[in-house]
């Protein structure tokens, strides 16, 4: 039997996110608000370096590559992301809100795409959203500051004997 | 003062004979797994019996010892396998040697993996860098009792693509329904299909039941320590997680001092040893 994806409603979506999880239901209708689903072929960028970060992503499916180039070199790939996981938190954080990598997508992405700009003002609107997303995505920001300095101590060096 | 425990791990009590040596093993093989590591495959005078997560003491004449993990199936003891790195004279000597010739061999030592604690139950092995090896008999002896199992999940992580070992068999074994499989590199380029990241990142995206998961777990330290905390934030008891220590083993036979760990020596009571043993004592920074 050939396989359908059945439309799922935003709300649902959103609500059974874990990023999401124990959210004020009131809060979760001014996401919704916010969202729409979006999808990305493979090779497409989702957002380039410096580019304005007006928006993030939840996503569905596929593979994300966070990628960051120098002189002389070709680009490097600093972490993938993957179902489930929240891409960007430059739209809230970052003084600019500019995207500090090249978004560049692996495997097919189907995402939800919440408008950063929309919800910066129902954060201005409403503190106890703002302070609440504001706790989540730090603890995001967070989670990925560890495994920066995981990265840049590079534990599987010459230190390590057999 | 501090009495040490008896660890929950042991399956050998290698200390009452620490010196005896059969006569020399022949390398019948090697293999270049990465720039900088070889897996040597040496032929014992006889059935070689040993239990997943020992090691034995290598002897590269005139250089030195050093201790190196088995990294073959337990089912094969004709064929025994140690996978090295080089960081110094005797590991290079040892990654240079020859078919046919010979290497000084005393072992089996140490504590074995638990994979009876495991049963009825997930398993998650988790490795980093050169930590594969020695839970690569783990996986053997689980993969051959597999019905004694619920899921099996193995974390890798390395520096980069090019630094992963076994990558052939990484390959057959994630072509496999009842193994989850899941490799990461701290970096790479556009070449590399799979995740870039670090391996405790792995832990949230892996199917597993936390409070019914036995961990083992082999890499470098602080590896060790994120993990161990990415799996208490998922819920897997600390009695339920195991880590292979790498200490300073000189003698493997509990005389000389060189590998204590708090209460421990690691040549007798681990190198695997319970997270709950270890916790009070891994990330002490006098030791």
């Amino acid at each position: 039997m050939p396989q359908t994806h059945e439309p799922q409603p935003l709300d649902r979506l959103l609500r059974e996110h874990k990023f999401f999880a124990g959210l004020d239901p009131e809060h979760l209708t001014l996401l919704v608000g916010c969202a729409r689903n979006t999808v990305f072929p493979a090779g497409a960028f989702m957002f380039r370096e410096a580019g304005p970060a007006d928006e993030f992503f939840l996503i569905r499916d596929g593979v994300l590559a966070l990628e960051v180039t120098g002189p002389g070199q070709g680009p490097i790939t600093v972490q993938t992301l993957v179902a489930g996981d929240v891409v960007g938190f430059s739209w809230l954080i970052e003084r600019n809100h500019r995207w500090q990598f090249d978004g560049r997508v692996v495997e097919r992405i189907r995402a939800l795409e919440l408008d950063g700009v929309c919800l910066r003002a129902k954060c201005e609107a409403d503190p106890r959203l703002g302070y609440e997303l504001m706790r989540r995505f730090a603890g995001l920001a967070s989670d990925r500051l560890q495994a920066t300095r995981l990265q840049l101590l590079d534990v599987y060096g010459h230190a390590y004997p057999s | 003062m501090v009495m040490r425990t008896p660890a929950d791990t042991t399956g050998a009590d290698t200390a009452g004979a620490p010196w005896v040596t059969t006569e020399p093993w022949r390398v019948a093989n090697t293999r270049r797994e990465s720039d900088d590591t070889v897996t040597l495959e040496l032929e014992p005078p006889a059935p070689f019996e040993f239990s997943p997560g020992q090691f034995n003491m290598l002897y590269a004449r005139g250089i030195g010892e050093v201790p190196i993990s088995i990294s073959s199936d337990p089912g094969e003891p004709e064929r025994i396998l140690h996978t090295i790195r080089e960081v110094g004279a005797v590991t290079r000597a040892l990654c240079a040697a020859e078919p046919g010739q010979e290497i000084g061999v005393r072992g089996p030592y140490g504590s074995r993996w638990p994979l009876e604690k495991a049963e009825g139950g997930d398993l998650m092995i988790v490795a980093g860098g050169i930590g594969l090896p020695p839970l690569r008999p783990a996986i053997y002896q689980a993969l051959s009792r597999r019905d004694h199992y619920q899921r099996i999940v193995l974390l890798y992580g390395a520096r980069t693509p090019v630094d992963l070992l076994f990558t052939g068999e990484l390959a057959k074994w994630r072509s496999r329904f009842d193994l989850t499989v899941e490799v990461t590199v701290d970096a790479a380029d556009r070449d590399w299909r799979g995740n870039v990241g670090v391996v405790p990142d792995l832990i949230a995206r892996a199917p597993f039941e936390p409070g019914k998961t036995t961990a083992f777990m082999v890499g470098p330290e602080i590896m060790m320590r994120f993990t161990v905390r990415a799996l208490q934030r998922a819920g897997v008891p600390d009695d339920r997680v195991f880590l292979s220590m790498e200490r300073n083993m000189q003698c493997a036979a509990a005389l000389c001092g060189h590998c204590q760990f708090g209460p421990f020596l690691i040549c007798r009571d681990g190198p695997v040893l319970s997270y709950r043993q270890l916790a009070p004592w891994i990330t002490l920074r006098e030791i």
